[in-house]
């Protein structure tokens, strides 16, 4: 057993850093959404140059084959050096890979690169309005036609929708099947195309990342079908099984828990900083040494991952629960933290020495309940454990 | 990075699991604890037989010089099967008492004993109303003429009746809570002048109070050097920290199976209980407090091989917080979902939770070593 990283972990380490030190993040543009989002797609154009953009990519894609600790250690110098997850995170973590194992020769040639280089932003349509946990309740039907499918329904919750050139959706091609999950299929469609409504949703932090997506008869390409009609399904249990893996957030955790110390350590209570107080060291203390049993946990895993050659499977629930956990906690204890200031949200009028971080604590707090609801909320991922892990 | 044990690890782990699974089932264990010493000399002397009594300690006094990691495979097994044989007082905290600190003569004439099976040790440091400040030592130790007496008392010794040398820390200098001048004495537990009162635990181990009345020892009882025996003190404490660690991961372990087991087998409302989503979810945050408090428990290990003192300080307050909870929360369910069952002395399930209960707060409980974690918190973990 030896929990140091290996020569050319640390190799992979010392490449990265060095690059980020010489490609720094400029500060980001303030809270105007588009701005922001417009800042992290030009970060990832620089990265994707530099062939960082998705590392656990194949080389032929762009990638440079990181292991999965590799990857790990990506996430974790990613917020080391303060840089912004990047814009196409659904396309790199999710169209991505699904597309290299199910996809075909075209659909790779045709995807692949404008995703890592951030051209074509990606979202992801699988909930709809009536399955949210019960995923495989998806009433969204495709009907095939003289080379096409014609897509009609809606879907919500859909990330980044508003910015997205593409969506991949699940959705219904046969309504008769015995198991529900048969009738499902898999399909790339673009964003473009005559039919599609996007809306969006303005969540009780004031931001609007998510959207419902309307499909009115759109006309999609056959060949936009990913694996065959009706085994969408398996490829959206390979996705889904990336998409949790990345929920665990370690390295943002990490990054969080050294502002809230800050920011506790320069708060004062009874003339003496909040961080010395005892009943508010406990309680931070406690989500601090769960984040590093995680950090183990994580690396835990992943080994296992890479020596039983397995997909992820019900672990990576383990992950999700406790990140998104830990994530919630960290918000809590920063409003905590900042005491009465983190009322103010938003100057009524410009303010140019208005206290912006203080400001954005509160909406962070709220904004994060949707870590423990979404990729499926933590109660299905108990479901999946109780079910897949301890047979029960 | 790489969490793989090596083959001797795991040889090593399935040698003791074999054996507590032959030798020590619940009936067996049942007329150990009743027997008068407290535990087995037929278990010692296997247990010496498999080796495990000189894992840690160097080739040249019989040992193996393996690793931390190769001691917490043994304590996880340990805390699986309750075992109640001395392995912590003599291995983790005598014995390593005597191999970091004693001196030639000191290792010759214990070292290979102890490896054979024929010696046994505890360390005789807690005193009443200490709680589980390590710098409180108020024993004191005077000069007289080449030697020392002692006189004082000593409270909780673990294993303390049935050791046959006693690590003693008594006060040479300073105040009774400075860590200046505390100095450590080798006395045999039958010497005049020592009065042992034995107790047993809830968790059915041994512990004593010892009483020092003029306890009269030569120059070579002396531990390490005098006055400086804090450090020392701590280092071990650590150590035997780590390896509690290790032993309630074990002991977590059977409590989750067995908990599960009964999850598929008790049957209510004509289902098995298992099949209900609330205690289903029970069950599931058992086991991620089980995977969680074992990374800590790998990562105290690992941390006492290889961690310079600060750091080492840091990580283990850190695993004995998350190992502190996890024993209480999973020791509480599996009594829980086993329903009445788990409440009785027929069941090891109540054993383990009993076990489970001393252990969060062996060496401190979550609370002091919240204290300790903060007080502590310099080292970057980048």
């Amino acid at each position: 057993m030896d929990l140091t990283f290996t020569d050319a972990e640390l190799a992979f380490r010392d490449e990265l850093r060095a690059w980020f030190a010489d490609h720094p993040a400029t500060d980001p543009p303030g809270r105007d959404e588009d701005a922001l989002y417009a800042w992290r797609r030009d970060y990832q154009r620089q990265m994707a140059a530099d062939g960082w953009a998705a590392v656990h990519w194949p080389v032929e894609y762009g990638g440079r084959g990181a292991t999965l600790t590799q990857s790990a250690i990506f996430f974790e110098e990613l917020s080391r050096a303060g840089a912004p997850l990047p814009a196409n995170v659904l396309g790199l973590l999710l169209a991505g890979p699904t597309i290299m194992v199910w996809g075909t020769p075209e659909q790779k040639e045709r995807h692949l690169h404008p995703i890592l280089t951030a051209e074509e932003i990606w979202c992801q349509g699988f909930s709809e309005p009536e399955a949210g946990s019960d995923l495989a309740s998806l009433k969204t039907r495709a009907v095939r036609s003289n080379g096409h499918y014609i897509v009609t329904g809606q879907k919500i919750w859909t990330t980044l929708a508003h910015y997205a050139d593409w969506i991949f959706c699940l959705v219904r091609t046969d309504a008769k099947t015995d198991k529900r999950q048969d009738g499902i299929s898999f399909l790339l469609i673009d964003m473009k195309t005559p039919g599609i409504t996007v809306r969006p949703i303005y969540l009780m932090d004031g931001g609007h990342e998510v959207n419902e997506v309307f499909f009115d008869e759109v006309k999609v390409p056959a060949e936009n079908l990913v694996h065959e009609e009706g085994k969408g399904w398996t490829v959206a249990k390979y996705l889904l099984g990336h998409e949790r893996m990345g929920t665990g957030r370690i390295g943002v955790s990490k990054r969080e828990l050294v502002r809230l110390k800050e920011v506790a350590a320069a708060a004062r209570k009874d003339g003496k900083s909040l961080l010395d107080d005892p009943r508010f060291r406990d309680r931070l203390s406690r989500v601090e040494v769960e984040l590093m049993a995680l950090e183990i946990t994580n690396l835990r895993f992943l080994d296992q991952l890479r020596r039983g050659n397995k997909p992820p499977g019900a672990e990576v629930s383990l992950l999700k629960i406790k990140g998104t956990e830990i994530q919630q906690s960290l918000t809590e204890l920063m409003m905590q933290a900042a005491g009465p200031f983190a009322q103010a949200f938003r100057p009524v009028e410009t303010d140019p020495g208005f206290d912006r971080f203080t400001a954005a604590l509160a909406p962070r707090y709220c904004n994060l309940r949707k870590a423990t609801i979404y990729a499926g909320s933590n109660e299905i991922q108990r479901n999946i454990i109780s079910k897949l892990t301890l047979g029960l | 990075m790489n969490f793989e044990l090596s083959d001797e690890q795991t040889l090593l782990a399935e040698t003791i699991k074999r054996f507590v699974a032959t030798h020590y089932n619940f009936d067996t264990r049942a007329k150990i604890m009743a027997s008068p010493g407290g535990f087995s000399t037929d278990v010692w002397a296997a247990i010496a037989e498999m080796g495990l009594l000189g894992l840690p300690f160097a080739e040249v006094h019989g040992g193996f010089g393996g690793s931390t990691v190769d001691v917490m495979m043994v304590m996880e097994a340990i805390g699986e099967g309750l075992l109640v044989e001395p392995y912590l007082a003599t291995v983790g905290l005598g014995g390593r008492f005597i191999a970091r600190a004693g001196s030639k003569a000191q290792q010759e004439r214990i070292l290979p004993a102890l490896i054979e099976g024929k010696h046994t040790l505890a360390f005789a440091h807690t005193e009443p109303g200490a709680r589980y400040d390590l710098r409180q030592v108020g024993l004191k130790a005077r000069r007289q003429g080449e030697g020392w007496v002692l006189d004082g008392d000593k409270a909780m010794v673990l294993h303390g009746g049935s050791a046959d040398t006693l690590v003693v820390s008594a006060r040479t200098a300073g105040g009774d809570t400075d860590a200046a001048g505390i100095t450590l004495f080798l006395v045999s537990r039958t010497a005049p002048s020592v009065t042992v009162k034995e107790s047993r635990t809830i968790d059915n181990l041994r512990t004593a109070d010892i009483r020092f009345s003029g306890v009269r020892v030569g120059p070579d009882a002396l531990l390490g050097r005098e006055g400086e025996g804090y450090p020392l003190i701590e280092e071990v404490v650590d150590y035997a920290t780590a390896l509690v660690c290790a032993e309630a991961v074990g002991a977590i372990r059977y409590a989750n199976e067995a908990t599960l087991e009964y999850l598929k087998t008790r049957r209510q409302f004509g289902v098995p209980i298992g099949s209900f989503q609330a205690l289903q979810h029970r069950m599931v945050e058992m086991m991620i407090s089980y995977e969680q408090a074992r990374s800590m428990a790998y990562l105290a290990c690992v941390k006492i091989d290889s961690a310079e003192a600060a750091e080492r300080r840091h990580v283990i307050s850190a695993a004995k917080i998350k190992i502190a909870d996890a024993c209480r929360h999973v020791s509480q369910e599996s009594v829980q979902l086993h329903g009445g069952m788990g409440m009785t002395e027929e069941l090891k399930v109540s054993h383990t939770f009993r076990r489970l209960t001393m252990l969060a707060q062996t060496f401190g409980d979550a609370e002091h070593h919240l204290e300790r974690f903060a007080a502590t918190d310099t080292v970057s973990h980048g």
